[in-house]
């Protein structure tokens, strides 16, 4: 058996903040397994975007240990992180967060070119559109000329040039209307069917009910 | 499509969004450069056109008395203002010197002897100064060009120069009045040739004087027997440290009695006053580059902090810090380099306008020692923005990508 993709192990997060510090996470252990839909529900200030931030190898524990694919975060330095979020996961934000200055098909190339460092000459960005349903004609606007449900499918589009091992989701539907929620997550679902694994933060129940399991988190730890 | 340098194209898109901004932060830089070239340029321009002007004076020496110091390179007939009386004996050279320096010299070339003096005179109502020489007739036909009229035969009659002639609108016949009136007699005398005009030279300066013959001189000043200067012409050019020697061996054996100059101490001098006088100027152009470089870094600082958050994107998605840092460097090189860029195409504009006017000649514009100012000042325009830019740069790459993403 291989072992699970993501392991954390009594992980805790805090904040130094002079008004005191913030024990965003404390103690949290899980793993999740290769393949897996996995959604992380809980209240506001819970600590779910502060996990997904450690998954999604954008922080470091302040203790505890994360092992993704194996490896101690803990032990890494800030290249090697970037490096993992480069090539080895793929980040879709609540707010979409592409590039305002690049359309479309840039924003999707973008890690393709920081990681091979040339074009896309195999035509992947081009299907990587298709696949997430943005029209050819779309792909040379900017961001600010597209709708949010356009500019979602295109930050998954970009979140799987890589094909990364892992796709992380802060709240993917957050900033859209249900029924544009409802066709991006059939895009998730489609894409954890190909056997990627998926981990989503969300706080509506519908939502997630698409994922297999759901782990719930409350006052930093898994409740 | 996107090239392969995809952090360029961000950079160069993010100075092409905030064009306007961009053109003004450019803009100094441009001023910057073409300041600082221009000025280089006409520097480097005058110091070509005296060096060349004096090379042809290579082959003479001047003589002068000793006066103690260094004597200064002006300190020569005319180039002075005339300031001494000639009842100073310490500042004539006697027959005798003159005889010894004859004696050296005539192997070599030949030897003459300058009596000079600055006075009033007036023509017609007009008052005015100038120099006026008193010279062996011989002599004044071997050394000086008559570009009108003829030389100077008797007591009365002189050449001038031309910058005089035009000043005092002299013609041939014209009548100068040497001599101050409230002081005694004024002595009148006519025009009958003007000189070619002769430019900067140390051996004399005639383009404002008035040239007489040693009669009319000594006539006026008296001082026979004594000169205020010797000048010496040698036929080969590499005899002229020889008789420079010789001169200075002879005359300063028990004492220093007389100066000997050669060209190459005045070039030399000339080029010295010029070059402090050029980087003195180019420094406070200097300051128009500083000024320019705190306005790019008010962008630069400006670019980062309203990119927070698509920095925080790109780190988040895998962009190392590295290439952050190279982004905004590009950025502000961006800016340094279509400032420079442009303030080297204004520099060649504006400065040989500058050189046309403050030095009078373009001859030497096209000169490598004078172009050299715009790559150089293009370079330190350039460099300026980038070093202006690494702050900035260094503060947009340190910033935390979680932090970053929370920005608005
Ligand atoms: N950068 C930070 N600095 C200080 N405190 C922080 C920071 N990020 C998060 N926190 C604190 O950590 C706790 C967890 O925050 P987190 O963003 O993980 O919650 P969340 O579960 O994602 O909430 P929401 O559902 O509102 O997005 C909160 O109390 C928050 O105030
Ligand atoms: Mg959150």
């Amino acid at each position: 058996m291989s072992s699970p993709v993501i392991e954390l192990d009594d992980v805790t997060k805090v904040y130094p903040l002079p008004a005191g510090d913030v024990v965003a996470l404390n103690g949290i252990s899980l793993s999740i397994d290769e393949g897996e839909f996995v959604a992380i529900m809980g209240p506001s200030g819970s600590g779910k975007s502060t996990l997904l931030n450690q998954i999604g190898c954008l922080d470091r524990p302040t203790s505890g240990n994360f092992f993704l694919d194996g490896k101690n975060i803990r032990e890494m330095d800030d290249r090697e992180l970037t490096d993992l979020r480069l090539s080895s996961i793929g980040y879709i934000f609540q707010k979409f967060n592409l590039i305002p200055l690049l359309s479309a098909y840039e924003n999707v190339e973008y890690p393709y070119i920081m990681k091979y460092r040339k074009n896309d000459d195999t035509g992947r960005v081009r299907d990587l559109l298709a696949l997430v349903g943005i029209d050819e004609s779309l792909s040379t606007h900017k961001p600010n000329e597209l709708s949010g449900g356009q500019q979602q499918r295109i930050a998954i589009a970009r979140a799987l040039v890589n094909d990364p091992a892992i796709l992380l989701c802060d709240e993917p539907t957050g900033n859209l209307d249900t029924q544009t929620g409802a066709q991006i997550m059939e895009v998730l679902s489609d894409l954890h069917r190909k056997g990627r694994t998926v981990i989503m933060v969300t706080h509506e129940s519908e939502i997630a009910a698409y994922a297999e399991r759901t782990i719930v988190i409350r006052d930093g730890r898994v409740a | 499509m996107i090239g392969n340098d995809i952090i360029l194209a961000l950079s160069a898109r993010s100075v092409r969004l905030h064009f306007l901004r961009s053109v003004l932060a450019a803009l100094g830089i441009v001023i910057g450069v073409v300041s600082i070239a221009s000025i280089g340029m006409m520097g480097a321009n005058m110091t070509l056109s005296v060096t060349e002007e004096l090379s042809d004076m290579a082959n003479k020496l001047t003589v002068t008395s000793y006066t103690g110091g260094g004597g200064g390179m002006m300190a020569g007939p005319g180039g002075g203002g005339g300031g001494s009386d000639s009842d100073d004996d310490e500042d004539v050279i006697t027959e005798d010197e003159f005889k010894d320096i004859q004696r050296i010299v005539a192997k070599y070339g030949t030897a003459y002897t300058v009596r000079s003096e600055s006075d009033q005179i007036e023509v017609g109502s007009e008052e005015g100064r100038a120099t006026i020489y008193g010279l062996d007739p011989d002599i004044i036909r071997e050394i000086l060009t008559v570009e009108e009229g003829e030389y100077p035969k008797s007591t009365a009659s002189v050449v001038v120069g031309p910058t005089l002639a035009e000043r005092l609108d002299l013609k041939i016949g014209s009548k100068i009045d040497i001599g101050d009136p409230d002081e005694g007699s004024t002595t009148t005398v006519r025009v009958v040739g003007i000189l070619e005009e002769r430019g900067m030279t140390m051996d004399l300066s005639t383009d404002m004087a008035i040239i007489g013959t040693d009669k009319l001189f000594t006539g006026i000043y008296g001082g026979e027997g004594e000169y205020n200067q010797v000048n010496v012409v040698v036929d080969d050019l590499d005899n002229i440290d020889t008789v420079e020697t010789a001169i200075e061996d002879e005359l300063n054996k028990k004492e220093d009695t007389v100066t000997v100059q050669d060209s190459s101490r005045m070039t030399e001098s000339i080029t010295e006053t010029v070059s402090t006088m050029t980087t003195f100027v180019m420094a406070i152009a200097g300051i128009s580059l500083l000024v320019a470089a705190v306005s790019i870094f008010n962008v630069m600082m400006m670019s980062v902090n309203e990119r927070i958050r698509e920095i925080g994107i790109l780190r988040s998605i895998g962009t190392q810090r590295a290439e952050i840092l190279r982004m905004f460097i590009y950025e502000a090189g961006i800016l340094g380099l279509v400032g420079a860029v442009i303030g080297a195409v204004a520099s060649l504009i504006i400065g040989y306008v500058v050189v046309l006017g403050m030095v009078g000649t373009t001859e030497y514009f096209f000169a490598a020692g004078s172009l050299i100012y715009v790559p150089e000042a293009m370079v330190i325009g350039a460099a300026i923005c980038i070093v202006t830019g690494v702050y900035p740069a260094w503060r947009a790459s340190n910033l935390d990508p979680i932090e970053a993403l929370r920005a608005e």
